[in-house]
């Protein structure tokens, strides 16, 4: 599909055999940076009584400060500014590709519905978890794969089952957001060409099939909100419980 | 049948897999929404568990859409 293509806008330079261009995907991802940037320096102002701005900055760092806090312990302290950069971002990158500027002439472009990008921010998430684990722990980072209480006849058993949750870890978080988000564009689409396609064939199929099928884009679209917001509580949720694993082993 | 259709009939399959998600879902907001209602100020304290149950079961949904992707397009 049109949206989901990944369009070369400056041809780049050439590294060691590989093209470097600069694509939408990349621009969007700068436009994302940009506006986050912009959110956080109105914000920062730091006034004795905080203007709504600054309100919306102070209760999203309150937000990702509470959910470390609940869910690490005291050490969370920490790791507040990685996930709160995680969080905004990725928040900031699914309701960007939401906004409906199609009808001016520019396509918005969702990064996170490929698979690449989602997959590193994953691959960053879990070699977090990995490092921080190995440095605290040391090779007792490995009793991570024994929870505590198992009884003696299930060695074998248990900590393969073990490893295997803890591998699929980084492909379930990145696979989740993708798909999250590649779902919910390609239903507005389908939704989309429901109300194109009955205004075509005619006026009674256009009230009888295209109406309905308005009114539920515009639900889908407001549920589309709902999700952008819910997946990108949800990466960094799961970041901050694989974080409390590396950092007090369960 | 024709491999093709066979696909197609597969990945029509695979959308049960999103139903079921939906049961499941249902049933974490569902059983959520019981517990909250019978002592509200615990209710805002278990919001991390009702979105981690959430993730979890939403996972299965979204890998059930995968499959039907993979089955149309790369399969």
């Amino acid at each position: 599909m049109h949206q989901f293509e990944v369009q070369t806008i400056w041809d780049g330079f050439n590294l060691a055999g590989h093209q470097i261009a600069f694509t939408n995907s990349a621009l969007w991802m700068c436009i994302a940076a940009v506006a986050l940037w912009v959110f956080m320096l109105g914000g920062m102002k730091g006034q004795l009584v905080p203007g709504r701005w600054q309100m919306m900055v102070e209760g999203s760092t309150r937000f990702i400060d509470n959910m470390l806090s609940a869910n690490v312990g005291p050490e969370g302290k920490r790791y507040v500014p990685y996930v709160f950069s995680l969080f905004m971002f990725i928040l900031f990158a699914n309701l960007l590709g939401l906004l409906p500027l199609g009808v001016v002439g520019i396509h918005p472009f969702t990064f996170t519905s490929h698979f690449t990008i989602t997959g590193v921010l994953a691959i960053m998430s879990f070699s977090i978890v990995l490092i921080v684990g190995f440095w605290r722990h040391g090779f007792h980072f490995f009793s991570l794969f024994v929870p505590h209480g198992t009884p003696g006849w299930l060695l074998w058993l248990i900590p393969v089952i073990e490893l295997v949750s803890f591998m699929v870890r980084p492909f379930s978080l990145a696979l989740r957001l993708f798909v999250a988000m590649t779902a919910g564009h390609v239903l507005l689409k389908v939704l989309a060409g429901f109300v194109i396609n009955a205004g075509n064939a005619g006026a009674l199929t256009g009230i009888a099939v295209g109406g309905p099928s308005f009114l539920l884009m515009i639900g889908i679209s407001a549920l589309e909100v709902l999700v952008a917001g819910i997946q990108a509580y949800v990466f960094a949720l799961l970041t901050s419980l694989y974080i409390n694993d590396a950092e007090n082993l369960h | 049948m024709d491999a093709e259709a066979a696909k197609l009939v597969g990945a029509g399959f695979a959308a049960i897999g999103a139903g079921m998600a939906a049961i499941g879902v249902g049933n974490v907001f569902g059983s959520f929404l019981e517990g909250a209602l019978r002592n509200p100020g615990a209710a805002d304290g278990q919001q991390g568990r009702l979105f981690i149950g959430f993730a979890a079961a939403e996972l299965l949904g979204l890998l059930a859409f995968v499959v039907a992707m993979i089955l149309i397009f790369v399969a």
